[in-house]
């Protein structure tokens, strides 16, 4: 606890106390605030789109259609797959965390453009009250994916607000990776080389490029989509020679690297926690920074694993098949590298590390059953089954929110300037990780046995892994609730935080927690890398064997 | 306090004006990036149905004004030449003559839209508006359509990305004669100036593709 030292020079008033009232907060332009209006609101549509995930799995502890109709079990999925995925885990770390992290990680005084930053906020709400209006009014049955022709021509109900509502929020999401990308950039602290960058920041480097490549196509796809809709044009209508596999080609293109845009900020955190519980330099830097690059980059090649029994020509998936196979090297070099990062460090299990260990395994699983589907074959077998819903659940939930969550506790003291409670965190910890895999673990047999996604009813034989599923889902849901419950109750009653409680030696832990607004009391100067931890210490012990 | 004169300030969280020229010119850069990606999505589409109606692409492309598209886009060159005075202005610090080449780029852009709003009007008249009152000589297949829904669909968004900068360029003016604008902080006019040409150049792919490429079938 070495910390006053630094935050000691000056008192600076923190971010929190530098103004007061609802207009301090709506009208900022400090990306720290920014970042926590961002928590609020992801942390509200996190709440609805689990309440549809309660209710989704309520209705499959049967095998027939107790609660809903087939129509209503229709809007529940699609509603919990476009809350979950365009607003929260899209948003979840980088406009959160990343927001609030990112300039006082590199030494700058805020984001590149602080005003965008706050529109984009306003445009991320504006689509996200949009599409929970049309939620409101009736709601949507296309799936979060919007094939056409159903979302065009057949769909009853609020498509077209939805989809504004989205396209609004998409660009939300260009604009912060603009932001991002600017201020990486140009932003940096003197001293602060490329090669001294967090690897949170790296990953937030790749996410970003993404962001600004990938989220127009989909905006452009859901615009044609919308005009079809109102003037009964024939974009992708084949009744006027369209094609509807083009509008795959165009959402799949985004949709597809989307999902590096969830999972790539999680890498980032992971990088951050593993390094900062082994008290270990991270293994193979260089590596693990051009990892995210490199699956940014092979990411926007792949889409067409998706469209594998589409009508997609063999040739076609067999290019995607091994493109895909391709994302599987640079995953594994950043968990082997994690995993020799934690080799002979010394590892406390502080609940962000639990996370963090968690993290490692439920990739593992999701990211080499992806490998699995990636193949053409087992895709065109287990193809809109539950197998697919487990893989992409264990990647998108298990190792994003994991993530997300890990880094929220890790970097709560800075945020809030105060500590949770250490048991009970840990205890939500062990409960998420093992709520997450009872539930979608056994998605991957029920998959694997046939039972295909998207209806409310199954046969009877199915049931057994539905309700152990479905229990899973209990437990998953007080585990999250938990953290809720401690995270509220520390902001009034947790202990001060010092500037650095976990002894960490990234440039956000030099300064105060909470930091000032413009982030440090004197401009920092950067003289080594943020994992310039004593590695003398195992490194004597490393000559003796083998 | 708005009669002074006096040039935009350094914003707070800026070391020094170069550092925020850099950000703001990089910031517009990455924005066309993201523009380039967004008109992408109907380029492709252009590409794969001009692949697979190659016929009715030729029949479509020659219902439209070859003399009106050239002069719009000479038009539409001008306003870039008169745009790059512009910030030739901004870059030495003459306000009135930012304030004089932004108002003759906006009579061109608004001369271009006048003649695409004549344009299309004509399609509208001659039933070449998608939809169920669609019809074409020389062919009942609704296929036919699809060049006119591409038509619409890149030009309007196009026309609409003018209707942008000319609103972004009229918010220029006032700042400009007021002295907004000096040889270190002019990066509104430099990046209004980079959305302008590449609106530019979205037309540029656009005239060809759809005016020129029925002619040699005709």
């Amino acid at each position: 606890m070495t910390a006053p030292a630094t935050a000691a020079p000056t008192e600076l008033p923190s971010y929190l106390e530098a103004a007061h009232g609802p207009k301090s907060w709506l009208l900022t332009r400090d990306h720290k605030r920014i970042g926590i209006l961002y928590l609020v609101a992801i942390s509200v549509f996190f709440v609805l789109g689990g309440l549809m995930a309660v209710l989704i799995r309520a209705e499959l502890a049967t095998p027939q259609g107790d609660m809903f109709s087939s129509d209503v079990y229709n809007r529940l999925f699609t509603m919990h797959g476009i809350l979950m995925i365009f607003f929260f885990l899209i948003p979840s770390i980088p406009a959160v965390l990343g927001n609030f992290l990112l300039p006082v990680m590199i030494g700058a005084k805020d984001l590149a453009f602080p005003k965008l930053n706050l529109t984009s906020w306003y445009l991320y709400m504006i689509g996200g009250l949009m599409t929970f209006g049309s939620l409101l009014t009736g709601g949507i049955d296309t799936g979060w994916t919007f094939y056409t022709p159903m979302s065009t021509t057949f769909a009853q109900g609020q498509v077209l607000v939805t989809a504004v509502g989205i396209f609004v929020a998409g660009f939300s999401s260009i604009l912060t990776g603009l932001n991002f990308i600017v201020t990486i950039h140009r932003m940096r602290a003197p001293g602060m080389t490329w090669f001294r960058l967090p690897l949170f920041v790296w990953a937030h480097y790749a996410t970003s490029i993404i962001q600004i490549l990938g989220t127009p196509v989909v905006a452009i796809a859901i615009l044609l989509v919308g005009a079809e809709r109102l003037f009964h044009i024939g974009v992708f209508d084949p009744k006027y020679g369209g094609d509807p596999l083009l509008f795959q080609h165009l959402f799949w293109f985004y949709s597809h690297p989307a999902v590096y845009i969830m999972i790539l900020p999680a890498m980032g955190v992971m990088s951050e926690l593993v390094t900062a519980f082994s008290r270990k330099r991270v293994f193979g830097y260089h590596f693990v920074a051009f990892s995210s690059l490199f699956i940014a980059v092979i990411g926007f090649l792949v889409w067409g694993h998706h469209m594998y029994v589409s009508g997609q020509s063999v040739v076609a998936g067999a290019i995607f098949s091994f493109l895909t196979m391709l994302v599987a090297i640079p995953s594994a070099v950043k968990v082997f590298n994690w995993t020799a990062t934690l080799y002979k460090g010394s590892i406390s299990l502080q609940t962000p590390m639990l996370y963090a260990l968690g993290f490692i395994g439920v990739f593992l699983i999701g990211g080499l059953t992806g490998v699995m589907l990636g193949t053409l074959g087992i895709d065109i077998h287990v193809h809109d089954t539950y197998f697919i819903v487990a893989h992409f659940h264990y990647v998108m939930v298990g190792s994003a929110i994991m993530g997300y969550l890990g880094g929220l506790h890790f970097w709560w003291p800075k945020i809030t300037g105060r500590m949770y409670d250490e048991f009970w965190s840990k205890v939500g910890a062990l409960l998420i990780f093992v709520g997450f895999n009872t539930t979608f673990f056994p998605q991957f047999i029920l998959g694997y046995l046939g039972m295909p996604r998207r209806y409310h009813m199954y046969p009877a034989e199915f049931q057994t892994w539905n309700v152990l599923s479905s229990a899973g889902a209990t437990i998953l849901g007080v585990g999250y609730l938990i953290p809720v419950i401690y995270l509220l109750w520390s902001l009034k009653f947790g202990a001060k935080a010092p500037a650095n409680p976990w002894g960490a030696k990234g440039l956000e832990w030099q300064t105060a927690s909470p930091p000032p607004v413009e982030n440090f009391a004197t401009p920092p100067v950067v003289t080594e890398e943020a994992y310039a931890y004593e590695t003398s210490a195992p490194a004597k012990e490393v000559t003796v064997g083998v | 306090m708005a009669s002074e004169a006096r040039p935009a300030p350094l914003a707070h969280h800026f070391d020094d004006y170069d550092q925020q020229r850099e950000s703001a010119t990089l910031g517009m850069w990455l924005f066309l990036a993201q523009e380039v990606m967004f008109f992408g999505g109907l380029f492709l589409a252009y590409t794969v149905y001009r692949w697979k109606y190659p016929a009715f692409f030729a029949l479509g492309s020659n219902q439209l004004d070859v003399p009106l598209g050239l002069a719009n886009t000479i038009v539409l060159i001008g306003s870039s030449l008169t745009m790059v005075l512009a910030v030739r202005a901004a870059q030495l610090g003459k306000a009135r003559q930012i304030a004089g080449w932004i108002g003759a780029t906006m009579a061109l852009g608004t001369g271009f839209l006048v003649v695409k709003g004549f344009e299309y009007h004509h399609k509208w008249v001659h039933h070449l508006i998608p939809g169920a009152g669609f019809h074409i000589e020389g062919t009942t297949d609704p296929a036919a359509q699809t060049f006119f829904v591409l038509y619409f669909c890149m030009t309007g968004l196009h026309a609409l990305h003018m209707i942008v900068g000319l609103g972004l360029l009229a918010f220029l003016v006032p700042k400009a004669l007021r002295g907004d604008f000096s040889a270190e902080n002019h990066n509104w006019v430099e990046g209004v100036g980079l959305y302008w040409h590449f609106v530019d150049v979205i037309w540029i792919f656009l005239f060809p593709l759809l005016y020129l490429l029925g002619r040699h079938h005709a």
